[in-house]
């Protein structure tokens, strides 16, 4: 068995980063609002918004790819707005695999933040307005830089997840090479080919690599930055 | 004058406070735990809404239910130290103090970094983090915080609470000097009557969330709302006087009240400072004769215009010496084998030393009687 990748391996990895990264990148504000409206808004609905936000944990991911592909593929009301309008194409593209992941690794983030959140002492948000900070700045200079260990430890969690993310991307925008076959698809692919069994366990061990990697690397990070805060 | 009257009910709770004080000066809040001192002084910074009040500061209107006038707690300019000093984790010392500093920018500069610095000591901790300090040096930190936002009023919510009593000691005094060498009124909430001995210019009583007695210390020292709070053990006058003749070798000094001269066994004391003492009223005799031959230093003619219920077997006895009054505990034993009535004139015999551990650097503004 050759310990080098094959560039078909190198494409998947480099797709599964591509796919990964963009998905963090988009729902990390979103998530950010989520979690602020979860903890420090009351509003009519919060208990459903909250469900909602958290679907993608228990639904089965295939569910969760369908529905994307009812709603954003080229008929779909979503996806054929968007391409009407922006001429933004998701069905069998890549940005359509980063959204599938972003969909599914969203309450990963969401509760990372939320924690990072409910933990910041609004003490200190009363001490800065006595300061005279208004809410911007206060957000700003006071609750986000605290909030910074959580938000960091849960978007590389969500990265490491977005990284392997299957079922939802194979249904929403199949399986395509150097398109949408994302390492977990190659793995996939692999295993279905009769004599893909050392690429197959070569990728099972770059996933495995990447994954643990990744934990440490957020717990890492989470401890260096509680340091730094002090606390 | 600082004006504040309000109200605010909150969790089966009713506050209604009113109190107006004279600025600059040291107004205290003292109270037992829970009896609304911390949410008075969150209603005045505008953390809390009131349901109705106003609080004014001279001729600035900062709240007015009545005409819907509301500063924002932002925009109030009023610097908060809390009891748990709230320092930001992530600034060192240096940027916290300039926290409020950058964001009073447009406003009078009255104090500047380098005079914080110095009056609070902080010199050394400049690049440290709040975690790397002790209880008392995070204090002085936050109160440098409060100064350097440039406040108009400073509120400080029980600043030493969460101290021992040797950390107590090495904060006090920086209080003592802010309330003599800056301008700045001060609203100053405790549950410990001798730091507002030490720092009070007006003494604002609460009780359940009322006022039940307010004045300057001497006068609210006399109230018998006070020993309810304080019990009968630190029930005693408070006077305030000037040092006229100090002694060091001998440790004896001579303070003069409005009109009777004190004498006092004392450390530390210069001639012509201003000094408070509290005459605690157990430490107190009263004798119907003028003595002779005893070891007790002060013995001053008075007259009796009060004898009130103390405790089981005693009375509380208030005396006029030549305008102060005095507060004497004596037993009813006592008060009946002397013949003791409002009206009888007594000599009040007040030991030297009783005054040690009681004896504060009064307020310079403060005027004696």
């Amino acid at each position: 068995m050759p310990h080098s990748l094959s560039p078909a391996e190198i494409d998947a990895l480099e797709l599964s980063l591509e796919v990964a990264t963009r998905s963090v990148l988009w729902s990390l504000p979103l998530a950010v609002l989520a979690a602020w409206l979860l903890t420090r808004v009351r509003f009519p609905g919060r208990t459903l918004f909250d469900a909602f936000v958290h679907l993608p944990l228990v639904l089965p991911p295939v569910a969760v790819g369908y529905v994307l592909l009812l709603l954003f593929g080229l008929r779909g009301p979503l996806g054929s707005w968007l391409h009407e309008h922006l001429g933004i194409e998701l069905a069998f593209t890549t940005a359509g695999a980063a959204l599938a992941t972003a969909v599914m690794t969203f309450p990963l983030m969401v509760r990372a933040i939320r924690i990072a959140l409910e933990n910041v002492d609004r003490g200190l948000e009363a001490a800065a307005r006595t300061l005279g900070a208004g809410p911007i700045d206060r957000f700003a200079t006071i609750t986000l830089p605290l909030m910074l260990p959580g938000i960091l430890a849960g978007t590389v969690t969500a990265f490491s997840a977005a990284l392997g993310e299957f079922g939802a991307v194979i249904t929403f925008v199949s399986n395509i090479p150097g398109e949408t076959r994302t390492l977990p698809l190659a793995l996939y692919t692999a295993i279905q080919s009769p004599d893909g069994n050392a690429m197959a366990a070569r990728l099972a061990v770059l996933s495995f690599v990447l994954g643990l990697s990744g934990l440490l690397f957020a717990e890492v990070l989470a401890r260096y930055m509680r340091r730094r805060l002090g606390r | 004058m600082l004006s504040v009257a309000l109200s605010k009910r909150r969790d089966g709770f009713a506050l209604q406070v009113a109190f107006d004080a004279p600025t600059p000066g040291v107004v205290a809040l003292f109270g037992r735990s829970g009896c609304g001192k911390s949410t008075t002084v969150d209603l005045i910074a505008g953390l809390l809404a009131p349901d109705e009040g106003h609080v004014r500061l001279d001729d600035v209107t900062l709240l007015d239910t009545h005409t819907n006038q509301s500063v924002r707690a932002e925009r109030r300019r009023i610097g908060y130290v809390f009891q748990d000093s709230r320092l930001f984790p992530h600034f060192n010392v240096a940027g916290n103090l300039r926290y409020g500093q950058k964001r009073a920018r447009g406003v009078e500069q009255r104090i500047g970094f380098d005079e914080v610095v110095s009056l609070l000591g902080l010199a050394s901790l400049l690049a440290r983090r709040p975690g790397q300090l002790s209880g008392g040096e995070r204090q002085r930190v936050a109160l440098g915080r409060a100064l350097l936002s440039q406040p108009r009023l400073l509120l400080l919510d029980e600043p030493l609470a969460s101290l021992d009593v040797a950390r107590r000691e090495e904060v006090l005094p920086y209080f003592e000097a802010l309330r003599d060498r800056l301008s700045i009124p001060i609203v100053y909430v405790s549950h410990q009557f001798d730091e507002v001995l030490r720092l009070a210019t007006h003494v604002v009583l609460l009780d359940a969330g009322r006022v039940v007695a307010q004045g300057s210390p001497g006068e609210v020292s006399l109230r018998p709302e006070l020993r309810a709070i304080v019990g009968p053990e630190a029930v005693g006058a408070v006077l305030d006087g000037v040092i006229t003749a100090f002694d060091p070798a001998r440790s004896f000094a001579e303070l003069r009240l409005g009109h009777g001269t004190l004498r006092m066994s004392a450390r530390n004391v210069a001639v012509g400072a201003s000094v408070r003492v509290q005459l605690l009223a157990r430490d107190i005799i009263l004798a119907t004769q003028p003595p002779h031959s005893l070891s007790v230093r002060n013995s001053i003619e008075g007259r009796i215009t009060d004898i009130a219920d103390d405790e089981d077997g005693a009375k509380l006895v208030r005396v006029d010496i030549g305008g102060d009054i005095v507060l004497a505990r004596v037993t009813t034993d006592a008060v009946e084998a002397l013949s003791l009535q409002r009206g009888s004139a007594v000599w009040v015999l007040i030991k030297a030393v009783s005054m040690r551990g009681h004896t504060f650097t009064a307020p310079a503004t403060s005027p004696t009687f």
